[in-house]
């Protein structure tokens, strides 16, 4: 069964936590993970492969570009889950 | 004392200190225990230890984990972590110079780098797949690591260096730095070295060259250089950082100066990729170097802190390097063998001596050699033994050795600060 959009808001931000230090609760659908969330291009490769981890989905690379925001992640996962 | 050999460029002063090492989480607990004769040498209780040869390491007295915030310290290789909080304290030690930061150099060297976060990640990669391995493992692994997380946290923009010569590495950091100054491509350097890689593999490729110790029962006496019973040198970790500035920059902002770098002198023995020239002609070459490049004679030098890493030949070597450097002098220079105490801490160790060589200068005292009972009849030197020894008043001088496989000598002249 798919993970509901909290269940995977709150996994995201305990993986920000781990890799950038930013408190989970600063973790929010709008903020942009460079701007906003100090996770720069290379920690963004540690939060994409622990997303993948902890959701069962795969993020090819290719994809990672277009997830400029928590909230893109969110989709990504949400629509991944189901499709997977 | 005759004018340095280089009259028209910058003079050179020490203005901070800084050090992680088997001693203390800092400059002045590592002076403490250097000046106290106490041993930074453990037996290492992991279980991966237990087979090796030699389970025995001088490790950092103070876990970097312990200094450094979490999420900072997870994209450090341990050595980056520990040339890091050397270089904090360091740079706070030297007043922290508001300054343009075009004219801030940075070279911190290590002897291998980050070769312990490349083993993690092999092992990561063989466990979990090509996938799991870390964004941030080529930042970690790279032996410039170091000089460029210093150099980032300073913002130095006058260039980033790690001149790289295994255990003259630090040495050689500082000779650089030096040159960066005299050169005019720097007002200031911060300058060391550092070294992590206490690590199964390391220990076990140093046991199968047969250089390190195996008192495994007596780790506070395995490291026990010029004595008949040493058997190889101890595996250290750790870092120090020095701030070298330039005179004028110095006096301009009224820093604290320690002492003064000298002259560095530094040549290669195109001998073995691993003995030592048994004579210690390079070692030699590299002394007298130093004195000209600073515009000493031998009877200026009254302090050598040694290389002497506790091996049966190369203590003898650089035992008759000191003789042949100085001449008939070489038997009154009151000699500190401070592996003895610190273990080797291979790229950080000339950082960490050249330290303790400014320190001694600085206190005019001149840190003991420990484990010396029977002395090696081949080692005709003034050692200083048991305690500390003064150094006498006045413009007094010393040089600090630093030696690599690969027979890389490097030997700086440091001068004490005016009175």
């Amino acid at each position: 069964m798919a993970a509901t959009e909290q269940e995977i808001l709150d996994g995201l931000a305990e993986i920000v936590n781990e890799v950038a230090g930013v408190p989970a609760s600063d973790v929010t659908l709008e903020k942009s993970f460079t701007d906003d969330l100090d996770v720069d291009s290379l920690s963004m490769v540690e939060v994409v492969v622990a997303a993948e981890e902890r959701f069962g989905v795969k993020i090819p690379d290719d994809d990672v570009a277009k997830l400029a925001t928590v909230g893109d992640a969110v989709s990504y996962i949400q629509r991944a889950g189901v499709s997977a | 004392m005759t004018p340095s050999g280089h009259r028209d460029a910058p003079r050179v002063v020490i203005t901070g200190l800084g050090a992680s090492t088997p001693l203390g989480g800092d400059a002045a607990s590592t002076w403490e225990g250097l000046v106290n004769g106490r041993s930074g040498v453990r037996a290492l209780t992991q279980e991966w230890a237990q087979e090796l040869p030699s389970r025995i390491a001088a490790t950092a007295a103070v876990d970097p984990s312990e200094v450094l915030d979490r999420v900072e310290a997870r994209k450090l290789d341990r050595s980056q972590q520990l040339a890091l909080i050397a270089a904090r304290e360091a740079w706070a030690d030297a007043g922290a110079p508001d300054m343009d930061r075009e004219r801030l150099g940075v070279v911190v060297s290590t002897g291998i780098g980050g070769a312990v976060s490349l083993l993690n990640q092999w092992d990561i990669m063989r466990e979990k797949g090509f996938r799991r391995v870390s964004p941030h493992t080529v930042p970690m692994l790279m032996p410039n690591g170091p000089a460029a997380v210093v150099e980032l946290e300073l913002g130095a923009q006058a260039g980033a260096h790690s001149p790289v010569s295994a255990c003259a590495s630090g040495s050689e950091a500082l000779s650089y730095a030096l040159d960066m100054i005299r050169y005019g491509r720097a007002d200031v350097v911060v300058a060391g070295g550092t070294e992590a890689c206490i690590h199964p593999l390391p220990m076990a490729a140093f046991a199968a060259m047969m250089a390190v110790s195996r008192r495994n029962d007596e780790p506070e006496r395995a490291s026990r250089p010029y004595d008949k019973g040493r058997d190889g040198f101890v595996f250290g970790e750790g870092a120090a950082v020095l701030v070298l500035e330039s005179a004028e920059h110095a006096a301009a902002r009224g820093a604290r100066v320690y002492a003064e770098l000298a002259g560095a002198g530094l040549s290669s023995d195109a001998h073995h990729i691993a003995q030592p020239e048994p004579e210690g002609k390079g070692a030699a070459r590299a002394m007298r170097l130093a004195l000209a490049d600073a515009g000493l004679t031998p009877e200026d030098i009254v302090h050598v802190n040694a290389h002497a890493t506790s091996t049966p030949q190369g203590d003898i070597a650089e035992s008759l390097a000191i003789h042949a450097a100085l001449g008939e002098w070489g038997g009154h220079v009151a000699v500190s063998a401070t592996k003895s105490m610190t273990g080797h801490l291979l790229g950080a160790a000339g950082a960490v001596e050249s330290m303790a060589t400014v320190l001694a200068l600085h206190h005019r005292l001149a840190p003991p050699t420990i484990n010396l009972e029977d002395p090696d009849d081949a080692v005709s030197l003034d050692v200083v033994s048991g305690e500390a020894r003064a150094l006498p008043a006045g413009r007094i001088a010393a040089l600090n050795n630093s030696f690599g496989f690969g027979g890389h000598n490097v030997a700086l002249a440091f001068v004490a600060a005016d009175a």
